[in-house]
């Protein structure tokens, strides 16, 4: 049975911590077949195709390659074999030229020099059999399109014997014509014998290209279908397929006056002319594909970035915050996406993060910080959001996620926030969690706190939300009221399917 | 509502060793000492090595806060050797009186501190490079006010800040237990209990730490992390401007090569008390502790008549042996 597939991967877990991200990952790929793998974010396929590259090492399951078990432990492994990913962000390295990136790993055939005529050669020979001659083996990397950038990518890949290709999202920073070719490219590819596995949320593009679609969700395999057997909308349904559970709290809305009015604002190519506004009381989901500019839309209001153009209303006073300092200054917080990164500070303890942002209050009359009073300050804010600690003291990195998650929230509580952004504030962390984010973002809401909810879950937005604004390609394509926001209707504004 | 989410970490022997290898190493090294040289544990010989490394403390004070924000000042050096210079210079050369050249030159050393800051948090320079500059500009600077060579500072004019005496002891007592001069000791507690306090109790010294350990994170609360960036090049060059005058005060001198290679062993202070160069991590105390293990190094194998060459072959081992202990002690969480 298992000899008519090029490469395997059943029951595949992995854990991060103590969340389970892949529960039970499978994907059986035939030779030169186009396999779509689809799912919403966070159903687990990068995971998966992470360990077919060895960047993650799985916990259980098997992968087999040609009939045969195999054991990938680092990315070399996986690139010996004839695996080669290639994932959203290039792995190129800018400043060398086109053949030296496709040939990065060998560059020297002999005698560890480098001879630049065969090598500008074999490039260009490569490069011509994808139909690319056109791209000058020796010019710079960063000097190419984005599209030749990608073609460079699989001519690497090529070039190491790649007979498994998976590309993650290549259609992401592509232009329609440039999707034509790498479409063709693909095909050629794929005639050749190549199995490729195809992850993409553009539905339109699995449906084109692909023989049979994988589907996942919530870190497990749902089925797999032949795509000709299926359509846009019973792909779709497999794609959701829950039940909407006790997740979410219930919540007597009151909605208040406006107190948060954006228009037109513009900042670089990912946002255009977005404008809403926010009631005081209100949780106003952000919904959109990874890269619809939802969370750089936010960041420029923030001051985080520059916001190129536009205009704010903030308690009815035209307003522009240049800083973060200006804007938490004014009561206006937000919660990054990147929680490690931008979030908490790991390495110091729990009470320097709660009152980070409100630093005044844990000092005496004199600007000294008193501890005593510090950490009584901190004890209460934490209590209000239900964290769990050991002591005030400890390191935040000693935090599940989910409290991680509180810590960092608790921070614009102490702030006295008015309005608070929370880009994917349960990304990573756990059901339990989840339910208790929740119900602190209703106590908020419940408090008067006006909250933007930027969110990839639906059934999140649909659970939470007020109202939902839907980004596609750094614009707004539409605005769903409470009793509008469904599945159906998001994915269709998401992916512009209408 | 509190959970015990983690069982209080028991002190085994190796978690305590670990811990506190920074102490633990200079208490060794304190009883080695003593074991091979009878001079060691005198009054005279710590005495001397407490005032020879005031200076030292003050510039490594410095260059502590610029490493806790993820930085590094190859300045230091320089800015010591400014400092000291600039002393002779106005108080010899141009006869200004000696507290208003002191002034001067600790002024001129904080400014150069402050361009280094600027370049490093408004012109997003990396700190190796900005301090680079201003360490080869530094250096520069002194020898061309210097003409080159070392300035007599005026007679009578700071020395007595070295040789300040509490109890007059008669010659006799001075030669069996050293004078007792305590100043420059004094000056070392003050700076390192300033710094203790600053960082443990003011917004400033949190957000330092906080920018070392999460600079975006701080950004994103609402701090602006530029002006406490550019602040702590700007309190490294004053310090190093106030070491470059203790350093006076013992040599009588404004010498223009004084600190040559004093940015490493500054670094290598700090790293030896526990500082990451990665930023957030690291306390004055323990970089006291780091000055200190250092100096024993170099004072005991002076006891002992080892050639100069080998002691820096140790002191290097040294340096190595610490960072891999502190390593082990990461992994370990």
């Amino acid at each position: 049975m298992s000899d008519k597939y090029k490469v395997e991967l059943l029951d595949i877990k992995k854990a991060f911590g103590g969340v389970q991200a892949l529960k039970n990952g499978k994907i059986q790929v035939k030779p030169g077949e186009i396999h779509g793998l689809v799912g919403e974010n966070g159903a687990g396929k990068s995971t998966l195709i992470k360990v077919l590259s060895g960047a993650h090492h799985h916990d259980e399951g098997r992968i087999i390659l040609d009939g045969e078990d195999i054991n990938i432990q680092s990315p070399k492994d996986s690139i010996e074999k004839g695996i080669a990913v290639i994932y959203q962000e290039f792995m190129l390295a800018p400043h060398l030229t086109v053949a030296e990136n496709i040939f990065i790993d060998h560059l020297t055939q002999n005698k560890g020099i480098i001879n630049w005529r065969n090598l500008a050669k074999s490039a260009h020979e490569l490069l011509d059999t994808l139909g690319f001659g056109n791209i000058s083996p020796m010019t710079l990397v960063s000097d190419i399109p984005v599209a030749h950038q990608q073609v460079v990518e699989i001519c690497k890949a090529l070039s190491r014997k790649a007979r498994v290709l998976v590309l993650d999202e290549p259609t992401a920073v592509l232009t329609f014509a440039e999707i034509e070719k790498l479409s063709l490219l693909i095909n050629q590819l794929k005639n050749d014998g190549v199995s490729i596995i195809y992850i993409s949320h553009r539905l339109e593009e699995i449906f084109n290209l692909c023989d049979r679609i994988t589907i996942m969700k919530d870190g497990e395999y749902v089925d797999t279908v032949i795509t000709k057997e299926i359509n846009k909308e019973g792909l779709i349904s497999k794609m959701i397929g829950r039940s909407m559970t006790e997740m979410f709290p219930k919540r007597d809305s009151k909605t208040g006056e406006v107190v948060f009015e954006a228009k037109n604002i513009c900042a670089g190519k990912m946002v255009n002319n977005v404008s809403f506004n926010l009631r005081s009381g209100e949780v106003l989901g952000f919904a959109g594909l990874v890269g619809a500019g939802r969370t750089e839309t936010m960041r420029a209001i923030f001051g985080a970035d520059v916001m190129e153009n536009g205009e704010i209303i903030y308690f009815g006073q035209k307003t522009r915050f240049r800083s973060p300092k200006q804007a938490v200054k004014k009561g206006f917080g937000l919660l990054p996406e990147d929680r490690k990164r931008q979030g908490v500070l790991l390495e110091q303890s729990i009470r320097v993060n709660t009152t980070l942002a409100a630093i005044f209050k844990g000092k005496n009359k004199l600007g000294i910080f008193d501890a005593r009073k510090e950490k009584a300050y901190v004890k209460d804010v934490l209590a209000q959001l239900n964290t769990k600690f050991n002591s005030t003291e400890d390191n935040a990195s000693s935090l599940s996620g989910g409290n991680q998650q509180k810590v960092a929230l608790s921070k614009w509580l102490a702030a006295d926030c008015k309005v608070i952004v929370l880009d994917e504030p349960t990304r990573g962390v756990d059901v339990g969690a989840k339910v208790e984010i929740y119900k602190n973002i209703n106590d908020l809401a419940a408090k008067g706190v006006a909250i933007i909810m930027i969110s990839s879950e639906m059934p999140e937005l649909i659970g939470m939300c007020d109202r939902v604004m839907v980004m596609r390609f750094g614009k707004v394509v539409g605005e769903l009221g409470k009793d509008q926001i469904t599945e159906s209707n998001l994915i269709a504004l998401e992916m512009g399917v209408a | 509502m509190e959970k015990v989410i983690e069982k209080k970490e028991k002190l085994t022997f190796v978690k305590f060793l670990l811990k506190y290898n920074t102490y633990i190493m200079f208490v060794l090294l304190f009883i080695i000492c003593a074991m091979l040289s009878t001079e060691f544990f005198s009054w005279k010989n710590i005495g001397n090595l407490i005032r020879q490394n005031a200076g030292t403390t003050f510039m490594v004070m410095g260059m502590l806060l610029v490493i806790l924000t993820g930085g590094i000042d190859l300045s230091v050096g320089s800015l010591v050797a400014a400092g000291s210079v600039f002393t002779a210079y106005f108080a010899t050369t141009l006869e200004l009186p000696i507290l208003l050249s002191v002034v001067l030159a600790v002024l001129i050393a904080t400014v150069l501190g402050t361009i280094t800051g600027m370049l490093v948090a408004y012109a997003k320079m990396a700190p190796f490079v900005a301090s680079l500059a201003m360490m080869t500009m530094g250096r520069g600077l002194v020898l061309f006010v210097a003409n080159g060579a070392p300035i007599m500072l005026p007679e009578n004019s700071i020395e007595w800040i070295s040789t300040y005496k509490i109890i007059a002891g008669t010659p006799e007592q001075a030669q069996t237990i050293g004078e007792v001069t305590p100043l420059l000791g004094a000056f070392l507690a003050a700076i390192v209990v300033i710094m203790w306090f600053v960082m443990k109790y003011t917004s400033f010294g949190r957000l330092v730490y906080g920018i070392g350990s999460n600079e975006t994170a701080v950004r994103l609360a609402g701090i602006n992390v530029r002006r406490i960036k550019m602040s702590v090049y700007m309190i490294s060059g004053l310090l190093c401007g106030i070491a470059g005058i203790l350093s006076a005060t013992r040599s009588k001198v404004g010498a223009p090569v004084l600190g040559e290679g004093w940015e490493l062993d500054a670094i290598a202070a700090c790293v030896i008390g526990g500082a990451s160069l990665a930023g957030g991590k690291g306390t004055p105390v323990k970089a006291l502790v780091g000055v200190f293990v250092l100096a024993l190094i170099g004072n005991i194998m002076n006891l002992l008549a080892v050639p100069s060459y080998p002691q820096d072959i140790i002191k290097g081992a040294i340096i190595i042996i610490a960072v891999l202990l502190q390593t082990t002690s990461f992994r370990d969480e």
